[in-house]
Parts: structure tokens; sequence; C-alpha cells
């Protein structure tokens, strides 16, 4: 079962020089071990354009979605057996000092 | 159980009705969880268990009641499942499902009553209700449903929520169990360490519930204490080197002995002081000693092993003013250093009084004031402390403070009378 982790970065982390090595070393592990699918990190929120349907119209606007206290700076899909497992690879995934991750199962057709 | 039956051949009348839910909250857990691991699907599971329930209720009555129920059940149920996966047959994992409960069929279809895997199956599933994953309030009610056999309606008033509310909860549950794909299982170590307070906490969340009935006129959620300490039992059987599943079951064991005692015949709340202690259920007493006792032959302390010797310290005083209060007192602070809470630390405070110092006890229970102050057994442990420290006037401001919070009437009358019992300087 796939799950994807949507990573959530604080608006005010201070940036942290290690960040992209840990990145590629959790990266590595997870592929070690058969589980990984996929992930990018996404350019800051401040590049961020939102298309909203309003009727038959798109409104193109500037910015997130939402303003969030914290914004999605990456993701990864994983392939687990269950949620356990999805949970216990989670934990290892690098974060800012109040970062999160959201665990997300994806629907499987 | 025999006792439950309804006699062979009784029209469906209510009390028939009331018997075969006895017969069926007791093996509705276990139904329900073998079920699930044969057809890997909790809802499919509970169908197929419900419609036996249905079937029950129209042939017993008319037939007589069979030998085994639980078997008959288990055996009903399965058959309703088949039906159900012959039914749908576009689901992928319908076949799959169908043939393991062919394989079981082949074997012997009454088999699994038996075996030791039943055990099993009701922990895996206690498990995967008890999952951090799931919303708290969720995991009590799906374990009262799955486990407990309770119905949506009775866990809706025990727990003072529409059934519609109580409803939704379940299904939102049920649905992310299946969406997010939670496993039904027994959690390997070293999760299971993890794992098994949020288990303990569920099960100590339901006795709660029962004993303290934090709302409504009267105290009759009884059933939820006896539900509780069933799951506590279930737990204890299964993970016998659990000390901490011991030092549940013995902590719930000795406060529920003191259940005939904690009200009066008119409602009115009896604390530990006025209970009449010959009262106290002796058989429930000795057994949570034992268990107490062996559990702490592990040597791996923890906050069920404190509280269950805090409760047994209150049960070896033959009168109130026999207490070891410094004894209790001692057990509190270890309380705190193992699970810190203010609600510790205000026990820990009436302990404090209690053993004679109750100046002591009001500079802990001042330090609680902030995180406490819409509790109203807080206002009512100050008011004791100011009272016997001389200091009426302010123990009557913390006695109605704690009124206008108290929610339970049985405990309002209490403080009222409590109040009017402070010698008011003339």
């Amino acid at each position: 079962m796939k799950y994807i982790l949507l990573i959530n970065v604080p608006n005010d982390a201070v940036a942290e020089p290690d960040m992209t090595e840990r990145h590629m070393k959790f990266a590595e592990a997870a592929a070690g071990r058969g589980k990984l699918v996929g992930g990018d990190q996404l350019s800051d929120v401040a590049t961020a354009t939102t298309l909203r349907r309003r009727a038959s119209e798109t409104i193109v606007t500037d910015g997130p979605h939402a303003e969030t206290k914290e914004f999605l700076g990456g993701y990864y899909i994983i392939d687990c057996a269950d949620l356990d497992e999805a949970i216990e690879i989670a934990r290892g995934v690098p974060l800012n000092d109040g970062g999160s991750v959201e665990i997300r199962p994806i629907v499987e057709r | 159980m025999s006792s439950a039956d309804p006699p062979p051949g009784a029209a469906l009348d209510p009390t028939a009705e009331t018997a075969l839910t006895g017969v069926f909250r007791n093996e509705a857990g276990r139904i329900v969880a073998t079920l699930t691991r044969l057809l890997g699907d909790i809802d499919l599971a509970e169908d197929a268990v419900q419609e036996a329930l249905a079937t029950a209720l129209e042939r017993w009555p008319r037939d007589g009641v069979p030998d085994r129920p639980g078997a008959w059940l288990m055996t009903t149920a399965r058959n309703k499942a088949l039906d159900h996966l012959r039914r749908e047959r576009t689901r992928a994992t319908a076949r799959e499902a169908a043939l393991r409960l062919h394989i079981d069929d082949e074997s012997d279809p009454v088999s699994p009553l038996d075996s030791t895997a039943i055990g099993d199956d009701r922990l895996a599933l206690l498990f995967t209700c008890c999952h951090p994953a799931l919303a708290p309030e969720a995991r009590i009610a799906l374990t009262l449903r799955l486990i407990g056999g309770l119905t949506t309606p009775e866990i809706a008033r025990a727990f003072l929520v529409q059934e519609s509310t109580m409803a939704q909860r379940l299904v939102r549950a049920k649905h992310k169990i299946r969406a997010a794909r939670i496993p039904i299982r027994v959690p390997p170590q070293p999760l299971l360490a993890e794992r098994l307070p949020a288990v303990l906490s569920v099960i100590y969340l339901i006795f709660n519930e029962g004993y303290l009935a934090t709302a409504g006129a009267d105290v009759v959620r009884d059933s939820l204490c006896d539900e509780a300490i069933r799951l506590a039992r279930l737990v204890t059987r299964l993970m016998p080197d659990e000390p901490e599943a011991g030092g549940l079951l013995a902590l719930m064991l000795l406060t529920h002995s003191r259940r005939d005692e904690r009200q009066s015949g008119d409602g009115r709340l009896r604390t530990l002081r006025d209970q009449d202690r010959s009262r106290w259920d002796q058989a429930a007493i000795t057994e949570g000693r034992q268990l107490l006792e062996a559990a702490l032959l592990h040597h791996q302390p923890g906050r069920y092993q404190v509280e269950a010797a805090i409760a047994a310290v209150h049960s070896e005083a033959s009168a109130a003013d026999l207490t070891d209060w410094a004894q209790i007192a001692a057990l509190y602070a270890t309380l705190r250093e193992l699970a810190p809470s203010p609600i510790a630390a205000l026990n820990h405070a009436v302990a404090i009084s209690e053993a004679g110092s109750p100046e002591a006890a009001l500079i802990l229970a001042d330090q609680l004031s902030e995180s406490l102050d819409e509790y109203h057994l807080l206002h009512t442990a100050r008011a004791e402390f100011l009272t016997r420290l001389g200091r009426d006037d302010d123990a009557i401001a913390a006695y109605d403070r704690a009124l206008e919070l108290v929610r339970n009437d049985a405990e309002r009358a209490h403080l009222q009378r409590r109040r009017a019992a402070v010698h008011r300087p003339a």
C-alpha cells in the first residue's frame, strides 16, 4: 500500500545547513529497504501560484491556497505493508524544529 | 450461562430478548474478532454478527436455545458472511476471504471458538481499536463496540452524546482502519511496549467513565466498570508478563470493591471516610491485592501498580481513622515521579493533609490553582484544608467555587452538606 508523507515546515523555521544531506541519507535508507517510491523537495512557498475555480471561471493568484503557520516543504511516497510500517519509516524523515509529517494513504484503484 | 438462556419454546418477550443480549455480549467480541481475522474486514464481520443475532432473536425463543450458544452464533455469523461475499462478487478480496472461511469450514466449523487463538483474536482487535492513529474518543467507542459487544445507542448513552454522533464516530474510525490500513494484530516487540499503555489507558477511561459518571443524576453506569474489568482480565490473561496490566486490573478491582458503599440508598455520595468498610467487596479486595503482589514481583513499577498500592492501603484500614496516610502520601510522591500530573499532585496534597500537615497540603494545592482552577475537586480539597486550619471564611469561599463547577448531582449535594458543616465564627 502506498502512502504519501507530506513534510510541513513552520514558516519561521531556521534554515538547517545539513538538511539536504539528512534527506539524502533518509531516502537512501528507505530505498535500500525497497520502500521508497519517490519524493521531492518543493521550492519555497513564495514561489507558489494558486488557481481557484469559481463557477465557470478560473482565477489565478499569487501565493499558497491558504495562509497557514506551516507550509508544505516536500513529500515522499513510500510503499508499505500497513500504517505501522509507514509510521516507522516516517519517524526517520528529517524535520525542522516544530515541523511535522502527515501520513496519507494513497487510494488504490 | 444457562441462567441467562430463555426457556425452550418461550415467546419472544422482552425478558428473552434481554437474556439473549446477555449471551450475545459475552460472545460478540470473540466472534467479531475471529471473523475480522478470517475476513480481514471489520464491517463485514460486524454485519454478519448483527445478522446472526437477529436470526437468534427469531429462532431461539421458538426452537429453544442451542447447547452452545456461542458456537451457534459463530457458525451462523460465518454463514451470513459467506452470503455477503457471494453477493459482492466485484470485490477483489471476496474470493480470497470466502476461501479462508471455507478452509475453516472443512476443518471444523466451531474450532475457532475452542482454540486459544480466540483470545489472541480479541487482543489483536483490541490493539487495533486503541491504535494511536485513532482519536482517543474513537478508541474508547470502538473498544466498547467491537470487543465489548455494546450497541451504538448504549455507548452513546454512556458517554452522553447523540446516537448519531456516536454512530458517525464509529463509522469514521472503521473507515480509517480500512483506508489507512491500520494492521489488526498484536504489535510485535518493540512496538508492543509503546502501544500497551494506550490499551490500558482506554480500559481505565472506560472504567472511570462508569465509576465517576461525570454528569447526570445517577451513577448507573456500573456496566462500564464491569466491562473495563472484563477487558483487563482478558489482557492480563493473554499478557501475564506485563505488570502494568495486572496493576490496572488490581486497581480497578480494589476501587470497584467499594461500589455498593459509594452512594447511599437515597443517591447521596459517600466519601471514603463515611463508608461502611464491612460492606466492601472482600473477594474483589483479596483478588486485587494478590494481583498487585504478583505484578510487583516483576520489579517494573508503573503508575497503575502504584495507584493499586494506594487503593490497597485504603482497603487494609478497617476504619477510616486507621488509614496509613503517611504511606499513601509516600506512594503519591512515587506516582508523581512516574506519571506527573496535576491530579496526582492534588491527591498527594489530600494525603499530606490527612497525614497531619494541612498547611503543607494547602501550599501544594495553591501551586495547582492555575492548571486545575476549573476542577471542582481542587476547590473541595482547598476547602477541607482551610477548614482544618480554622480559616472558615476562606473555606466557605472555596466550597462556593467548587459548587459552581460540580456537575454530578450526588457530588453537589455532598458539597452542600460539607459547606453547611463549617463552623462560621459568630
